[in-house]
């Protein structure tokens, strides 16, 4: 095995691209439990933490771009204005160990359906900015996740930043587990309003190969909203309208039976994150009207 | 390959080292320091919980590689760490002579009287835990003395709340951990006393 120490973000493009077998470790929080376990041998393994700009970010007019190393920590601490939804995800993460050292990258790297970004990223809107030796391009979340741990990354390219829009309205993340800590998700849901276009955007994880937005259940939800006025009257979502959101979120989960839940439980239990998490979101939107009402 | 690095406030140099090995593996086989604990090698029981740069990390997760030119600190530098940050000095070894040699951390034992802790050389923590009954087998013990130190360093008057948020990631299988809320406690306390 050969460890290679890139000192800047070139450095490590052209390593990429001459050693495309070469195994990126960030927070090293699943590459080195696949390397002690004697799981993975890479032949190369490319190390990240000397790359500065990885660990930066910056809030935009429109959006926040995380570098891919920023670890759940600072997220939690730092951007739970911008991006609620991903510091709450970020929260339930592991362990403060854990979240010390781990970010969206390497979970973007590892692409499991379980991963906790993955759900507050669909839910935000949000582009993968990857990189190779070749050039630049950014990937649209929704086109990211291929296959179970399989993402649209050449292998020559890196992860460079994730470009998540800003909150224009409230964002909520729920995760079923045995825990409250330290605890791999049996299923999770994130949800996010956006009241300046008048959309919900969805995000499920760990019931489907892949993380998945519940599109049906968004437009549903859209037209509904659209059709009661909503939007402006501010006015208490009719239990029918999340009853049957809740529904089409479970429909849009094709989960499996395993040691952590059953397919017809996961898919139970996203139907009832999806109309709490609506409820919890909706309730706090019409909060915030209700105060800006009061000042006008 | 060799790894060279800052561990207790001393430089030290690992050689051979195999690339895919973790820092944990070479503080204890390579530098003879088995203070932090091998439990699970995943990430998820905290026993080798030391501190790379200031931050809590499980070092089973930390390649050796990644750990070139930077700062660890173990439990067995602790009790020193704690001293300099008390006098207000340095602990990390960033300015110079502070810190704890490989032959001291190697033959470091809790010196002075155990139950009343005089003769010093254990850090508060380390003293709570004892006077709170908080080790049982003690095999979680050095992840759990990091991790709360670095708690009360951070926040030195923590909600229970916050201790179990700070420890979530370090597993006992003794104690029930009711005894190392207390020990917490007890150093929370004392340490705004000032005692
Ligand atoms: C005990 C434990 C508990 C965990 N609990 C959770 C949990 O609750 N929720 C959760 O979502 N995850 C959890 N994880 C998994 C892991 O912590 C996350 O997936 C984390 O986000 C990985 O980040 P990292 O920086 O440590 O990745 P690494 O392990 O360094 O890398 C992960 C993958 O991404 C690739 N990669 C990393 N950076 C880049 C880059 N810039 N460009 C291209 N590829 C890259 C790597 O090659 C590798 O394939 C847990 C892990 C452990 C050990
Ligand atoms: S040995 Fe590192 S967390 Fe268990
Ligand atoms: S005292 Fe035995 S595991 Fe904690």
């Amino acid at each position: 095995m050969d460890f290679l120490r890139p000192a800047s973000w070139e450095e490590a493009l052209a390593a990429k691209a001459e050693h495309p077998t070469a195994v990126p470790i960030a927070g090293g929080t699943d590459v080195m439990v696949e390397i002690n376990f004697d799981h993975r041998r890479p032949e190369y393994l490319l190390d990240l933490n000397r790359i500065g700009d990885l660990y930066e970010w910056e809030v935009g007019e429109e959006s926040v771009r995380l570098g891919a190393s920023v670890p759940y920590t600072r997220i939690m601490e730092n951007l739970r204005a911008e991006l609620p939804g991903l510091a709450l995800a970020s929260h339930t993460v592991a362990s403060p160990q854990i979240r010390n050292r781990g970010g969206v990258g390497g979970n973007l790297g590892t692409a499991s359906p379980a991963g906790d970004a993955h759900p507050a990223l669909l839910a935000a809107g949000a582009e993968v900015e990857v990189e190779s030796v070749r050039g630049s391009r950014r990937i649209p979340i929704d086109e990211f996740y291929t296959g179970v741990k399989r993402n649209a990354l050449a292998a020559d390219e890196l992860i460079r930043a994730v470009h998540v829009k800003k909150a224009d309205g409230p964002q909520q993340f729920s995760k079923v587990g045995t825990r409250n800590a330290m605890v791999i998700a049996v299923c999770a849901f994130g949800i996010a309003l956006h009241p300046e276009t008048r959309t919900v955007r969805t995000g499920i994880g760990s019931a489907a190969p892949t993380p998945v937005r519940a599109r049906a259940a968004e437009e549903f939800l859209d037209a509904a909203l659209e059709e009661g006025g909503f939007w402006d009257n501010g006015k208490i979502i009719t239990p029918s309208v999340a009853k049957q959101f809740a529904e089409l979120c479970s429909a849009a989960c094709n989960p499996i039976d395993d040691v952590r839940g059953t397919a017809s439980y996961r898919r139970h239990a996203v139907g009832v994150m999806a109309r709490r998490t609506l409820t919890w979101t909706w309730e706090s939107y019409r909060g915030t009207r209700r105060t800006s009402e009061g000042a006008a | 390959m060799r790894v060279n690095f800052t561990v207790n406030g001393r430089p030290q140099e690992a050689d051979d080292v195999w690339e895919g090995e973790s820092l944990l593996y070479v503080l204890r086989e390579r530098l003879g320091l088995p203070g932090s604990k091998n439990a699970c090698e995943q990430g998820e029981c905290g026993s080798c919980t030391v501190r790379l740069d200031g931050v809590p990390v499980c070092s089973c997760l930390v390649a050796a590689g990644q750990v070139q030119g930077r700062e660890v600190v173990t439990v067995e530098g602790l009790a020193d760490y704690a001293k300099q940050r008390a006098e207000g000095g340095c602990a990390t070894g960033a300015c110079g002579s502070a810190g704890t040699s490989l032959d001291e951390a190697k033959g470091w034992q809790a010196k002075g009287d155990s139950q009343t802790g005089e003769g010093g050389e254990l850090s508060p923590i380390q003293q709570a835990f004892m006077d709170a009954g908080a080790v049982q087998c003690g095999f979680c013990t050095p992840g759990l003395l990091v991790a709360a130190d670095e708690m009360l360093e951070r926040n030195p008057n923590p909600t229970d709340a916050d201790i179990r948020e700070a420890l979530s990631g370090n597993l006992c299988r003794c104690t029930g951990y009711e005894k190392i809320m207390d020990a917490v406690r007890l150093a929370a306390a004392r340490q705004s006393e000032g005692v």
